[in-house]
């Protein structure tokens, strides 16, 4: 892939990749800087970058104000929560799409994809009433079978385009040498598919955690999950700066990490396959 | 190599996602369908009858549907320009031989990680703010004078936060594309003497057609329902009200369900007209 260029035009890529990437980058940079600094100094005129004085207090605010921690085990209790039960639910439907394919197969494929595409704020008051009626309104077990069911069609895609990666030949030899369909299944494809399966569990949980409409319309104090506890911030604590980016930092934290190691399965997980 | 057995068994392995995806579905859908047809006011007398299509006669001709329709056109289409020619740009320099690659991609892409309304938060008020976001300071630096963004240019605001959300999106898609582009394909024009512009318009844009067609079919499916970068930022006010955000506040504001849900049969319907071209596409890559 490494093409010869000159060093010259290497460095012209680099200093321009890297200039823009601190550019796009930089809102996030600034957020984590300004948590670290007090009110005073994230407001200052002319804005200071480094050299300011570095506290946690904001933290320690934020987390007493405003109990983030709840949220958090909000948020991971629904994330978690909703990308488990859709891959319990998905694994047997991918597995017997992608290993006995039948002529409908594909149509079950397509019609799965398209019920992701019903907005959901066509849906939204339905839902919102059988929320009130069934008494989930502001639960998490609520959020995690909505969140489930909007994210269960690219599960199970994902997870199907990985297991027809398996080859089949593999699951012959295996039988030509007298293995039972149980050892079949344990030890010829479970290894192979352990992991697609991670992969699909981490871009869900990051779908699930940013998921931030049905999250805000269906939750309030109780089950809220940390995008509903940001976005009380809007106003008029949000002029608090320095408070504002220390929530918003621990918000993202954990997901950005999480996303750092998805990059490649975001593509496959969010076009369908459809971008190789 | 399928048994009648094996059949058997992969429709009880199937029938849990198939069932729930269906009830997913059906029941919201025809409860919608079934409201939109309604009067339907619970907070001011509950069912008032059956109305024909009364809302969807009213909810067209409401004086806010039409600044909706202009509002989500102009940031979806806004959205749509800014990351895919900034998407392609950058992909291109990111597929070039570079020093440090892989944490140039880490950071481009880091914003599509950043929950949605921390980044209209953090856009809002840390870089629109008039007084104090950094924006404003930059606008003064060069002398000019800070631009109120939310209230005066609610629509470039949003096109700008949301497009910081999506471009990584873009960006990696396209990416990934170019390459799979045959670097031989490449340099033999190159050898040919054909100028950098010749080779982007001749061989690079047509090898990303498809990868463009893609992303713009499944931004556009995503952007017609932003939610949160409006709820957090102007709340619908200054012009910046969406067609989803419009059914929205029917729905749940002024509790007009009858009318939001009429409101709500459209958004589906469009949405499904963008959907078909996406599944088209789809669709034909799984036959190969």
């Amino acid at each position: 892939m490494a093409r010869a260029v000159s060093p010259r035009r290497k460095s012209i890529n680099t200093a321009l990749a890297w200039g823009i990437g601190l550019i796009i980058f930089f809102p996030i940079l600034w957020t984590i800087l300004t948590s670290f600094k007090t009110e005073g100094q994230a407001i200052a005129d002319p804005p200071i970058f480094l050299f300011f004085d570095w506290t946690l207090e904001n933290y320690s605010i934020v987390q007493e104000r405003s109990d983030y921690m709840r949220f958090l085990w909000n948020s991971v209790i629904i994330a978690g929560g909703s990308t488990l039960l859709g891959i319990l639910i998905a694994v047997p439907a991918a597995w017997s799409m992608a290993f006995v394919p039948s002529k409908r197969t594909k149509d079950i494929l397509m019609w799965m994809l398209s019920t992701k595409m019903l907005p959901a704020v066509g849906v939204l008051y339905p839902i919102y009433l059988l929320f009130i009626k069934l008494g989930l309104l502001d639960s998490q077990f609520g959020l995690v079978i909505v969140l489930m069911l909007i994210n269960l069609p690219i599960i199970i895609w994902m997870l199907y385009t990985y297991f027809k990666e398996i080859p089949g030949e593999i699951l012959e030899a295996a039988r030509m040498d007298g293995a039972s369909l149980k050892s079949e299944i344990l030890y010829v494809l479970t290894p192979m598919a352990i992991p697609g399966i991670a992969s699909t569990i981490l871009l869900n949980v990051i779908l699930a955690w940013n998921e931030a409409f049905w999250t805000l319309n269906l939750t309030a104090a109780k089950a809220g999950p940390l995008t509903a506890f940001i976005a009380s911030y809007s106003s008029p604590e949000g002029l608090f700066y320095a408070k504002l980016s220390a929530a918003s930092t621990m918000a993202i934290a954990p997901i950005l990490i999480l996303g750092w190691f998805s990059q490649k399965q975001l593509v496959r997980g969010l076009t369908f396959g459809a971008v190789k | 190599m399928a048994t009648q057995h094996s059949r058997t068994a992969a429709r009880i392995m199937m029938a849990p996602a198939v069932t729930l995806l269906l009830g997913w579905m059906l029941v919201p859908l025809i409860m919608t369908l079934y409201f939109s047809f309604k009067k339907y006011l619970p907070l001011r007398g509950g069912d008032l009858g059956w109305v024909g299509f009364d809302n969807y006669v009213r909810f067209v001709s409401s004086s806010a549907f039409w600044p909706s329709v202009t509002a989500t056109l102009i940031i979806v289409g806004g959205v749509l320009a800014i990351t895919i020619c900034f998407g392609v740009l950058l992909a291109i320099l990111l597929d070039q031989p570079m020093w440090g690659q892989g944490i140039v991609r880490i950071l481009i892409i880091a914003p599509f990680f950043v929950m949605p309304t921390v980044s209209s938060l953090v856009w809002k008020n840390m870089f629109m703010d008039p007084n104090y976001g950094l924006l404003s300071h930059l606008w003064e630096f060069f002398g000019a004078e800070p631009i109120q963004w939310m209230s005066q240019a609610a629509l470039p605001s949003i096109i700008i936060i949301v497009s910081w959300q999506w471009l990584p999106f873009a960006t990696l898609i396209l990416l990934t594309a170019i390459q799979s582009l045959d670097s031989e394909q490449l340099e033999a024009s190159e050898m040919d003497g054909a100028s950098t512009l010749r080779r982007f318009w001749h061989i690079i844009l047509p090898h990303l057609s498809r990868a463009i067609t893609v992303v713009l079919l499944i931004q556009t499916i995503f952007l017609l329902s932003i939610f949160a970068e409006i709820f957090v930022t102007t709340g619908g006010a200054f012009g910046s009200k969406t067609l989803s955000y419009l059914i929205f506040q029917r729905v749940l504001e002024s509790q007009n369900v009858g009318l939001g849900s009429a409101g709500g049969v459209y958004a589906i319907i469009l949405a499904n007209i963008v959907a078909i071209f996406l599944m088209r596409i789809v669709g034909k890559n799984l036959d190969n």
